[in-house]
C-alpha cells in the first residue's frame, strides 16, 4: 500500500519536474528582461523560434549542446530585436513583443518549410542525439528516486542550476544589482553612473537566450522534434509564472513548479478510468494557478520602471 | 501639380510622423517590404507572390467573399482587445472568450427549438452573455484580489478549451462517431439565402448568374455588418456615453480617476465583461455563419491573438478595426495561395503581420530614417 503510494508520488515528481522544466527557463527570462525594466510579451515568439532551431541542429549536427547553444543564440538575436525596438527607440514594449511573437513563430515554419522540404515539422532527432539523461540507471530499478530520475534529461538538472545562477547574480553580485536598479529608477542609476541601456541590452537579449533555451529544452529533450503545436502558450504560462513569482528567479521556480506539479497531477489523475472526463482534468493546472493566485499570493508589484522607456534625456 | 523631391520628403516626413493614418500605411508598406526580403532571399520572386495573394483577393467575387468571412472574427476580437486597451487592460483573454461564445452558441443553436426570426438572436445574446461573464471573471478577479489580468486570462484561455472539449465528448452534444458537436438547427443558420441556394428555382436562376453563383458558392453571411456595426457602437461607447467617459478615465489614470469619483473597480469588471462580449460575438458568428458546429481543438486557433495584432495595427481605434480586421483577413486568406501555386511558405504571411506590429511599436524608427533623409536633402 504504502508503496504504491510512493510508486505514484515518484510518477508525480517526475512528471512534475519534466513540464517544468521548459517554463523555468523561459520564465527565468522574463526576471532578467522586467528587472531591468523592459516587458517581455515575446517571450512565446523565442521559445518557438528557439524549439526550432535546437530541433533542426539537433537532427542536422547531431549534438545535443550545439543545438542547445545554437536555441540559445536564436532567441538572444529576436531579444536583441526586441531590445533595439525598446532601449534604443523606446517602442512600447507590448506592441514590440507581440510582434517578435508572431516574427518567431513565422519565421520557424518559414524556415522549418525551407529545411525540412516543405514541412513544418522537422524530422525527428535519433534517440541517441537527443539530450543525455545522467541519471539513467544509476537508481536500483523501480525504486522511488529512480521513477523519479530516470527520465530526466540533462535540461532539467541545468534549469535547476540556472535559477541558482541567476538569483545569485542579481543579488549577490554588483551587476545583479545595477540590473535590478536600473529596473527600478533608471534616472537615479544613470546619475551614479550606470550605463541604463547597456544593463538593458544585456537583460533584454538574455531573456531571449533564456526563452530559446526554454524551447530547445521542449524539442530537445521532452520531444524530439519541432511542430507547429509544440509551444503553443508556454511562453504566456511562463510570464504568467514570471509574474506570479513576484518577478523574481526563485518564485518563479516555485510558480513553475506549482504549475508542472498541477499538470503532473492531471497526467496521473487521466490514467484511471474516471467518472471525470479527462478533459476537466486537464483544466487541474489552469484552475488551481487561479485558485492560487486569488486564494495566497495577493497582489503582486512590478519593479517600478517596467515598461517605460528611458531616455537620457529628451531628443527630439 | 509640380513637386520638387525636397517638397516630396517634406510632406513624406509630415504624413508619417503627424498623422496615425500615415504612420500605419507606411508601417504596412515596411511590413510588406520585410516580407519581400524574405521571400526573395529564399529564392522565390516577391513579386509574383506578392501578385498572386492580391490575385487570390479580389480576382474572383467569392475571393472577396471568403476574405471578408475571414476578416469578421478578426474584427470583433480586435475589437475586443482594442476595448480593454481603451480601458486601460490588456485583455490576451479573447481567444477563451471567443471559444466560450462559439460552444454556447452551439449548445443554443442545437438544443432550442425556436422560430427562425427568434433563434438567431436568442443564440447570440446567449453566446455574447456567457462570453461577456467570461470576460468579466477577469475583471472580477483583478477588481477583487489584484490578480493581474494577464494571468487570469491566459488561464481562463486554456479552461474555455478543455471545456469546449468536455461538451464535445458530452453525450447529447457530441455527434456520434466523430469528434464535432452536433450541428446547429437549420432556424439558427445565419448564411445569407442558404435554403434558397439549394432550391430548384435558386439554382436555376444562379446558374443563369455566374456572378451571383461565385459570390453565393462562400459561407456568406450577415456576421460582417454585424461586426460593422459592432465597431460603431464600440466608438460611440467610448467617445459619446458617460460610461465611455468613465472607462477611458480608469485606463488613461487609475488613480485620478478614483479621485474624480470614479469606481474603478466596478468600471474595470465592465470592461471586461464588454470586452469578453465582443471576443465572444465572434465566436457565435462563425458558429451561426460560418462551421454550424465547434470541433475538438488541440490548441489555440488564434483568432484572440490574431485579435491582438487587428487592435494594434489599428491604433485601438474601433473603427480601424474594421480596416485591420480586413487587412489581416485578407492577407491571411490570399496569403495561403502562395503555398500550392509556388510552393513558398504562406508562413511569410506572419512574418509581414509581426513585421507591421513591430514597425507600429517603434514610431521613432520611421522619423529618424526620415530625418537623416531631410537632412541630407537640406529641410530642417
Amino acid at each position: 500500500m504504502i508503496e504504491t503510494i510512493l510508486n505514484n508520488l515518484a510518477l508525480i515528481l517526475g512528471t512534475t519536474l519534466m513540464y517544468s522544466t521548459p517554463l523555468i527557463y523561459t520564465s527565468l527570462g522574463g526576471v532578467l528582461s522586467e528587472n531591468s525594466g523592459v516587458i517581455n510579451i515575446g517571450l512565446e515568439g523565442m521559445m518557438v523560434i528557439g524549439a526550432f532551431i535546437g530541433a533542426a541542429i539537433g537532427y542536422y549536427v547531431g549534438n545535443p549542446w550545439i543545438a542547445f547553444i545554437g536555441a540559445g543564440i536564436a532567441g538572444g538575436l529576436f531579444g536583441l530585436l526586441h531590445a533595439f525596438a525598446c532601449v534604443t527607440f523606446g517602442a512600447n514594449q507590448v506592441v514590440s513583443g507581440i510582434a517578435i511573437n508572431f516574427l518567431g513563430a513565422g519565421i520557424a515554419l518559414f524556415l522549418s518549410r525551407m529545411f525540412f522540404e516543405g514541412a513544418t515539422m522537422t524530422k525527428s532527432i535519433p534517440l541517441d542525439n537527443k539530450m543525455p539523461r545522467p541519471l539513467n540507471g544509476v537508481f536500483p530499478d523501480g525504486s522511488f528516486l529512480n521513477i523519479i530520475f530516470d527520465n530526466q534529461y540533462a535540461t532539467v538538472y541545468l534549469a535547476f542550476f540556472m535559477v541558482l545562477l541567476i538569483w545569485f547574480f542579481m543579488y549577490k553580485t554588483k551587476y545583479g544589482l545595477r540590473l535590478r536598479s536600473v529596473g527600478e529608477h533608471p534616472t537615479a542609476a544613470d546619475t551614479l553612473g550606470i550605463n541604463v541601456m547597456r544593463i538593458r541590452y544585456f537583460a533584454v537579449i538574455m531573456s531571449g537566450v533564456f526563452a530559446g533555451f526554454g524551447g530547445a529544452a521542449m524539442s530537445l529533450a521532452i520531444v524530439s522534434n519541432f511542430r507547429p503545436t509544440l509551444i503553443s502558450g508556454h511562453g504566456f504560462i511562463a510570464l504568467a509564472a514570471m509574474i506570479f513569482g513576484k518577478w523574481k528567479p526563485q518564485g518563479a521556480l516555485l510558480a513553475c513548479l506549482l504549475f508542472g506539479g498541477a499538470q503532473g497531477l492531471a497526467v496521473f489523475l487521466g490514467q484511471f478510468d474516471f467518472e471525470i472526463s479527462s478533459q476537466l482534468i486537464s483544466m487541474l493546472p489552469y484552475v488551481i494557478t487561479i485558485v492560487v493566485l486569488i486564494g495566497f499570493v495577493g497582489k503582486s508589484a512590478a519593479p517600478s520602471a517596467d515598461g517605460i522607456p528611458y531616455e537620457k534625456e529628451s531628443k527630439y | 501639380m509640380k513637386l520638387t523631391l525636397k517638397e516630396l520628403r517634406k510632406k513624406l516626413y509630415i504624413f508619417a510622423t503627424e498623422k496615425t493614418i500615415g504612420f500605419t500605411l507606411i508601417s504596412i508598406f515596411l511590413g510588406l517590404v520585410v516580407g519581400a526580403i524574405f521571400l526573395a532571399a529564399a529564392g522565390f520572386n516577391p513579386f509574383q507572390a506578392y501578385g498572386i495573394i492580391l490575385r487570390g483577393i479580389f480576382s474572383k467575387p467569392s475571393y472577396i467573399s471568403y476574405t471578408i468571412v475571414r476578416a469578421t472574427p478578426l474584427i470583433l476580437t480586435g475589437l475586443s482587445i482594442a476595448f480593454a486597451f481603451k480601458t486601460g487592460l490588456f485583455n490576451i483573454g479573447a481567444e477563451g472568450q471567443y471559444i466560450i461564445g462559439a460552444v454556447v452558441a452551439t449548445a443554443a443553436g442545437y438544443f432550442l427549438h425556436l422560430p427562425l426570426l427568434i433563434h438567431i438572436p436568442v443564440v447570440i445574446i446567449s453566446a455574447v452573455l456567457a462570453a461577456g461573464i467570461w470576460g468579466g471573471l477577469a475583471g472580477y478577479f483583478k477588481a477583487k484580489f489584484g490578480v493581474h489580468e494577464v494571468i487570469s486570462t491566459i488561464m481562463l484561455n486554456w479552461i474555455a478549451l478543455y471545456f469546449q472539449n468536455f461538451l464535445i465528448y458530452t453525450k447529447g452534444f457530441q455527434k456520434p462517431g466523430g469528434e464535432t458537436s452536433h450541428s446547429i438547427q437549420p432556424t439558427a443558420n445565419m448564411m445569407i439565402l442558404k435554403t434558397w441556394k439549394q432550391s430548384e428555382a435558386g439554382r436555376e436562376w444562379l446558374l443563369q448568374h455566374p456572378f451571383w453563383k461565385d459570390l453565393l458558392r462562400t459561407p456568406m453571411n450577415w456576421g460582417f455588418l454585424i461586426a460593422v456595426l459592432m465597431a460603431v457602437l464600440v466608438w460611440f461607447i467610448l467617445n459619446k456615453t458617460a460610461l465611455g467617459y468613465r472607462l477611458r478615465a480608469v485606463g488613461f489614470n487609475k488613480f485620478a480617476a478614483e479621485y474624480g469619483g470614479i469606481n474603478v473597480n466596478k468600471n474595470m469588471i465592465i470592461s471586461m465583461f464588454i470586452a469578453g462580449g465582443l471576443a465572444g460575438l465572434a465566436g457565435a458568428l462563425q458558429v451561426v455563419g460560418v462551421s454550424h458546429k465547434v470541433t475538438l481543438i488541440a490548441a489555440m486557433e488564434g483568432y484572440g491573438f490574431d485579435g491582438i495584432a487587428v487592435a494594434l495595427i489599428a491604433n485601438s481605434s474601433a473603427l480601424g478595426c474594421i480596416l485591420a480586421g480586413l487587412l489581416f483577413g485578407a492577407l491571411k486568406y490570399g496569403g495561403a495561395k502562395i503555398q500550392p501555386f509556388m510552393q513558398a511558405p504562406s508562413e511569410v504571411i506572419n512574418i509581414v503581420i509581426g513585421s507591421i506590429v513591430f514597425f507600429i511599436a517603434i514610431p521613432k524608427l520611421i522619423k529618424v530614417i526620415l530625418t537623416r533623409k531631410n537632412k541630407k536633402g537640406g529641410i530642417k
